[in-house]
């Protein structure tokens, strides 16, 4: 045996073992879902909703992809190999809004309808993006929260990142509008914990220390609504002071079992996946345009219409309590 | 009776004989076996302007591969090339927002990278310092800089005509980028294999001292060499940036290593003396062709990791075993 036939034995067999998987249906749909990095559990449930939609749709087969690490040059990589294999569409959320630009607008020279979805591209770049919420969404969402478990309304009290956060303080102007919707419900304080977890913990406490009957603390930042929980448990007000706002299930999820947290909110990945395919795969179809103001269907999520920049919402974020924590506290 | 007499060559190989069995014959064979194998797997290979994009995996990598093959030949090496990336790419995004057009912001990449290179070797040759410690405090160093300067910010804004040195083809599905590979790889074939000075890189890789009593400037040679080096990695940042359109700290972050691999892969001693350009450039190649070769299959890219190493193993390691057994 020769030196050659050795060394070309060994990348034989590597690709020979791959080859399978390159063999697929030639009139499918194929939508690729370009995602930060593989491995992370959030992308992986944006994946399982990306299938869910294809299932539903049919003659659809879905690429999920993405670099090993969360690099820009990787996931040109990744969408140079798109466009050789000719895929119908590409949805990609994105590691660089700019630096991917250039890669996806060669790929749409060459006929394929890109999207983003979570993190955006700029707009030479996509033809539309999806945003999981908006900022008026999340805003009612986190009042909701707090209201749906105040029956005879109350005092509550929101602890926020800090004072300069655009995302927190958007979200916040956009939770005080909607209040008088919430007959009875009294928004005494607004602190901020500047997303550090000793800070936010003291701030709760000042909180429950200022006002005996606070009802619930909204906290719209994942490391203040954990600090809270926190704080709530330790002063042993669990039943009394309800938490909520936005935050991650894998952290939340102890919160949720003692009591302190009975709802709080964040995107749903699997719903996200899933709009992002539905709207690629219409794009792609032709049955919908990419327009300012085009409404584009999205299946069981309803339809999404899009603003001036084609950028649009999904839904109001998704809702994590005890029936459903133990299904989404390993995805993300 | 048997007949023990020896058998004793009154020469050694002929010429075609020793380029048959050389170290760049075998990766050309390796390289054209992954080619046929991609061809077969993937339906999308073959196709010119897919082949064209499988280049710029490579060509910014292989610049600088270059002139690390003849650092590392000489017995030196240079960790911070990426991060000499990161800070000229950031010196040319700063340049951009004071309104500073492409010819400007060529000889700023070019610059920075210089600089950078000449930090690097005044640190080894003037301190006398070893240049893995050295390069690995200014790869930290270098792309501090960067990440001070902008944050989790990115310069954008880029000079239209400035998108031509990353994005832009010289003819059909020729890129600048391929060109200006082709060219350099020329030049460091030349300077390697046709010069004295590549001569004297050989003699400090296989022994420092014994060339510095035969009349080499040891320590200017080498200064030279991470000049060289450092101004790779500033046109490559010039490509890369022009590729990408904007600059973020983390621009080309960990291609240290991918670098490294190629020139390894390209049969270059890590210790130093032997190693030549064509077999860094089949080594691109090679890398190029696995790793979009396997994009087209969708593999994911920690796999496509683990085939790189496998093959960097299994291209040193067999001939060495090979040897074994004939022997």
């Amino acid at each position: 045996m020769s030196i050659t036939r050795r060394l070309f034995g060994g990348t034989a067999i590597a690709a020979a073992m791959l080859a399978g998987s390159a063999v697929h249906a030639q009139d499918d749909m194929r939508i690729a879902l370009v995602v930060k990095a593989l491995g992370i559990g959030f992308f992986e449930a944006a994946a399982e909703g990306a299938e869910e939609a294809a299932a539903e749709l049919g003659n659809v087969e879905i690429i999920y992809t993405g670099p090993t690490d969360t690099t820009a040059e990787g996931q040109i990589e990744v969408i140079n190999s798109l466009i050789a294999q000719g895929v119908d569409a590409i949805a990609i959320s994105a590691n660089d809004p700019d630096a991917v630009s250039p890669a996806l607008q060669r790929a749409m020279q060459r006929g394929i309808t890109v999207i983003s979805w979570d993190s955006g591209v700029n707009e030479e770049g996509r033809m539309m993006h999806l945003n999981p919420s908006s900022t008026p969404l999340i805003g009612n969402t986190i009042i909701k929260l707090a209201a749906d478990h105040m029956p005879d309304g109350g005092q509550v009290a929101i602890l926020s990142a800090s004072a300069t956060a655009t995302n927190q303080n958007a979200w916040i102007a956009a939770a005080e509008e909607v209040l008088p919707n919430y007959e009875g419900i009294e928004l005494v304080a607004t602190v901020y914990g500047d997303d550090l977890s000793d800070k936010s913990y003291r701030e709760a406490q000042g909180l429950m220390a200022s006002y005996p009957d606070l009802k619930a603390i909204i906290a719209p930042t994942t490391v203040g609504i954990l600090a809270s929980c926190q704080a709530v448990s330790d002063a042993g007000k669990i039943g009394e002071i309800n938490v909520t706002g936005l935050g991650l299930p894998s952290e939340m999820a102890g919160c949720v079992e003692s009591g302190a947290t009975e709802s709080f909110a964040i995107w749903n990945p699997i719903d996200l996946g899933y709009s992002a395919t539905m709207i690629a795969h219409a794009l792609a179809a032709g049955t919908a345009t990419a327009e300012p103001g085009a409404e584009i269907p999205t299946g069981r999520m309803g339809s999404v219409t899009l603003d001036d920049t084609n950028a649009a919402a999904m839904s109001d974020p998704f809702t994590y309590d005890a029936s459903n924590i133990d299904q989404f506290k390993d995805i993300f | 009776m048997t007949n023990t007499a020896r058998f004793i060559p009154d020469r050694l190989e002929s010429p075609l004989e020793r380029r048959l069995k050389s170290w760049e014959t075998l990766l050309l064979a390796v390289a054209v076996g992954i080619f046929i194998v991609n061809s077969f797997t993937s339906p999308y290979f073959l196709n010119a302007w897919n082949l064209s994009d499988m280049t710029f995996n490579f060509t910014e990598k292989a610049m600088i591969a270059f002139a690390m093959a003849l650092l590392i030949i000489a017995g030196e090496i240079d960790l911070s090339v990426a991060s000499i990336i990161a800070l000229a790419s950031t010196a040319m995004g700063a340049a951009v927002q004071v309104g500073v057009g492409t010819p400007g912001l060529v000889l700023i990449g070019l610059g920075v990278g210089l600089i950078c290179g000449a930090f690097n070797g005044f640190l080894v040759t003037k301190m006398g310092l070893p240049s893995i410690v050295v390069t690995i405090g200014t790869m930290s160093l270098f792309r501090g800089i960067s990440y001070i300067v902008l944050g989790d910010q990115a310069y954008r804004g880029y000079p239209s005509d400035f998108s031509f040195f990353g994005q832009g083809y010289v003819f059909w599905v020729i890129s600048f980028e391929f060109v200006l590979f082709a060219i350099i790889a020329l030049l460091y074939f030349v300077i390697l294999h046709k010069t004295n000075f590549g001569r004297a890189v050989y003699a400090i890789g296989n022994n420092a001292i014994g060339a510095e009593f035969s009349g080499i400037r040891v320590a200017r040679v080498k200064f030279i060499l991470f000049l060289l080096t450092g101004l790779m990695s500033g046109i490559a940042a010039i490509c890369l940036t022009s590729r990408l359109a904007s600059t973020r700290p983390s621009i080309a972050f960990g291609w240290e290593l991918e670098i490294v691999t190629m020139v390894v892969l390209g049969g270059v001693s890590i210790l130093g003396g032997s190693g030549s350009i064509p077999g860094v450039v089949i080594a691109a190649f090679v890398m190029g062709l696995v790793t979009f070769g396997l994009g087209l299959l969708n593999v994911p890219g920690i796999v496509m990791s683990i085939v790189i190493g496998l093959l960097l193993i299994g291209v040193i390691a067999l001939p060495r075993l090979w040897e074994k057994w004939r022997a």
